[in-house]
């Protein structure tokens, strides 16, 4: 909350011929309380019931970019606001309008990113009558939202956002809608800034710790023998990735990442363990399991990291800390439970944890490598033909580790986040909770705008790149840079995996027929480049960096590549799936 | 930590806007927890409702319920009565075929539940009842027998016990 009033104290004044006259329409103090908030950009779509506020819309020093579904906006609110920890905005009208945002709302509630979405609604004298474009937005959105307002008086317009704008950014961050009556917006009334928030109380979080809770974590990580940090997003919530380095390094600890945490510790760094879970590495998910104490920091136990919780490191202890106390105990049972901001939990504890010899458990987990550096298809000589995992490991390679990487949802989005070593926070965007496909290129957009001078990569499925592919004409009106690397393997290739292992390689409604994705691009008037080995991804990936403007690149990689190891759903987090020897049945044929 | 599901008792303080019962409901049915009963009303802060909810669940759900609800932006207070010292009412009517002739046997079964009698008709007779669930169950079972036309119940309402809020408990019910 207090992020708020700095964000909109530091602010600049408002252009003078925004503020000349001392009334204003409700449309006019929807963009004067986005001002204020510090916002710049907003994402979003006209029609009928919103008309009001975009017609004022060009006195107000706001960049409003034109999406081309209103699902693009709200993931583009989400991708700006995960590239940069500030809330992004959406706008859309009523009805369709609004509930096309629905999908990319229930996105950001799952992966607890802050977003605002404006919507305009009918007239109040209307609502209830179904009248045309009329939807019951704020009833829709009420289980996939923080909160949500409908907004049916001018007067109440200011006091509403800047409420929903500490709410979308306060405690454990979400989605808030605010639903904006024609009438409100159309209404002249006299401003008042001043009011006392209304729906802004401390959070649950910010209640100080329990010294015995405390007490009792630093004692367990003190004494534990074989401990494992798991590091999920709250790191980089918090902005505590800097305090986890002290943290792991000062007590020798190794950490797991949570998908949706990577970045938070660095992949590079001695004690990375790397990604844990259903596509983790299996000398992580094997730690886990041997483990004597985990240490949650910001993650949830969601059932793709924990496999069966029944067989779920029943040998560890652990602590959790965390923001949601709703989380504490909810899949997972806990020792000590710390409920609190991340950073200022490791604030706390930081002074008391102690260096130890890990060196017996480091050896341990370096046993537990085992072979996978042979099973790894990195290892597989070139042999003309193009694996995903390479072509990733090679925009790690050639961006050398910096860019953000935006990834979309499937065999691709894993195969990201096993090669692509990400050592920055921010670095990697990707839908978490939901796997929401189609959700990459337009939060790449909006990633865009959040960091105007970061190279950003779309990495995205053949399948999810054809759901939301409408945003390519949003980068060619913005004029905007992303690279778009397209794995195309003409499957949707996670469900085929799934078929091939699960359901006796049926491949059932999996394969696709693409259009030509290189002339795609150009008919948007950018740039598209087809990539079918390996030795041509180093040159083209260079010139598609070079090129201005959104380029796409089509790589073709092998058809049927699965993602390995992978722990099937619900089954033991040890028992996982290794990618067989040789690496593929074929390749001893070629 | 006990894991046995009990029936329990929140008292949920909220403020009084359109939709807040629905958001509070709805959280009910999104997390699967099944309602028992619920009662709202206003209470002596403008503004603010008390709804009473009751609901069966162990340990670690109640903790969670109550964390969910504090999630809930138009919440003010959650209280979990199911062990603090606390009154629970619920009020109930149960209409009662009954002929002229045992009509007296009725009403001697109302007076010792000090049930009151609120309509009377030659065939039939409505009682209200104000208690604990268990003692408008009991009155219910006993009035089973001579035929129940129709019965309602309102569901609890709680207060914690003493002069502040849970933690003076020493006095003695009423």
């Amino acid at each position: 909350m207090q992020q708020g009033q700095t964000s909109a104290e530091t602010k600049q004044p408002l252009r003078s011929h925004a503020l000349s006259s001392a009334k204003r329409t409700g449309a006019q103090l929807i963009w004067e309380a986005l001002v204020r908030e510090g916002i710049d950009t907003v994402f979003g779509y006209p029609g009928g019931a919103i008309m009001p506020a975009y017609d004022a819309l060009p006195a107000y020093p706001i960049r409003h970019v034109l999406v081309r579904h209103e699902q693009g906006a709200a993931h583009m609110a989400d991708g700006y606001a995960r590239a940069s920890g500030k809330v992004g905005v959406a706008v859309a009208t009523s009805g369709p309008g609004a509930t096309n945002l629905v999908t990319g709302i229930a996105t950001a509630m799952m992966d607890s990113s802050p977003i605002v979405c404006i919507t305009g609604q009918v007239s109040s004298a209307s609502i209830g009558s179904d009248a045309f474009q009329e939807t019951d937005i704020t009833g829709v959105t009420l289980p996939i939202t923080k909160h949500n307002y409908l907004v049916t008086c001018a007067e109440d317009i200011a006091p509403t956002l800047r409420d929903a704008f500490a709410i979308a950014r306060s405690g454990r961050p979400g989605p808030v809608l605010v639903d904006v009556t024609k009438d409100a917006q159309q209404a002249t009334v006299e401003p008042v800034w001043n009011l006392p928030a209304r729906h802004v109380r401390n959070n649950p979080g910010d209640r100080p710790l329990r010294m015995t809770d405390l007490d009792q974590a630093i004692e367990l990580i003190n004494s534990a023998e074989r401990p494992v940090i798991l590091a999920g997003q709250g790191i980089l919530k918090s902005e505590s990735s800097r305090l986890l380095l002290e943290f792991a390094e000062k007590t020798g600890i190794p950490v797991a990442c949570t998908l949706l945490g990577l970045g938070g510790f660095p992949a590079t760094h001695p004690l990375s363990l790397g990604m844990m879970g259903m596509h983790g590495e299996a000398w992580v998910n094997s730690s886990i399991q041997e483990a004597d104490l985990l240490i949650a920091l910001g993650m949830r136990f969601d059932d793709r990291v924990t496999g069966k919780l029944a067989t779920f490191a029943m040998k560890a202890k652990k602590i959790h800390v965390e923001i949601d106390p709703s989380e504490i105990n909810k899949n997972v049972k806990v020792d000590v439970a710390l409920i609190s901001d991340l950073r200022s939990a490791l604030e706390r504890m930081l002074p008391r944890v102690k260096p130890r010899d890990r060196q017996a458990w480091h050896q341990r987990i370096d046993a537990l490598k085992g072979d996978s550096a042979v099973r790894d298809i990195l290892a597989l000589p070139d042999n003309g033909r193009l694996f995903a995992a390479q072509v990733v490991n090679d925009l790690w390679r050639i961006t050398e580790g910096k860019a953000v990487v935006v990834s979309d949802v499937g065999q691709h989005q894993m195969w990201e986040a096993q090669y692509y070593k990400h050592d920055h926070p921010r670095g990697l965007i990707t839908s978490g909770g939901l796997g929401t496909m189609g959700f990459a290129l337009p939060a790449a957009i909006g990633a865009r705008f959040a960091r105007p001078a970061t190279e950003i990569w779309v990495i995205v499925g053949d399948g999810g790149f054809q759901m939301t592919a409408c945003e390519l004409s949003t980068c060619a009106q913005e004029g905007i840079k992303i690279n778009i690397a397209i794995i195309n393997n003409g499957y949707l290739g996670m469900v085929r995996q799934w078929q091939e292992f699960f359901y006796s390689g049926r491949y059932v409604a999996t394969p696709l027929k693409n259009p030509d994705f290189v002339k795609l691009a150009e008919a948007h008037g950018l740039v598209g480049f087809r990539v079918r080995s390996r030795s041509e991804v180093e040159q083209v990936v260079a010139r598609a960096r070079q090129t201005p403007g959104t380029v796409l690149i089509d790589f073709r990689v092998e058809q049927e590549d699965s993602v390995y190891p992978m722990v099937p759903a619900n089954a033991d987090l040890h028992d996982m799936i290794r990618r067989p020897r040789p690496l593929i049945e074929s390749a001893d044929e070629l | 930590m006990s894991s046995k599901s009990l029936a329990r008792t929140f008292i949920v303080d909220v403020e009084d806007r359109p939709g807040t019962l629905n958001r509070v409901v709805s959280l009910f049915r999104r997390r699967n927890y099944n309602i028992d009963s619920l009662s709202v009303g206003r209470t002596e802060r403008p503004g603010v409702s008390r709804i009473t909810l009751r609901v069966r669940a162990d340990d670690g759900v109640a903790q969670r319920i109550e964390a969910n609800l504090y999630k809930l932006v138009n919440v003010l207070k959650v209280q979990d009565l199911t062990n603090a010292p606390s009154v629970v009412r619920e009020l109930a009517f149960i209409k009662v075929s009954v002929s002229h002739e045992r009509r007296g046997e009725v009403l001697r079964l109302c007076d010792l539940f000090r049930a009151r009698v609120v309509d009377l008709h030659s065939s039939a007779l409505t009682v209200e009842i104000t208690g604990t669930e268990d003692k408008v169950h009991r009155l219910i079972e006993v009035l089973r027998p001579f035929g129940i036309l129709e019965s309602l119940r309102t569901g609890a309402v709680a207060m914690v016990r003493g002069s502040l809020s849970e933690e003076s408990s020493d006095e003695v019910a009423a």
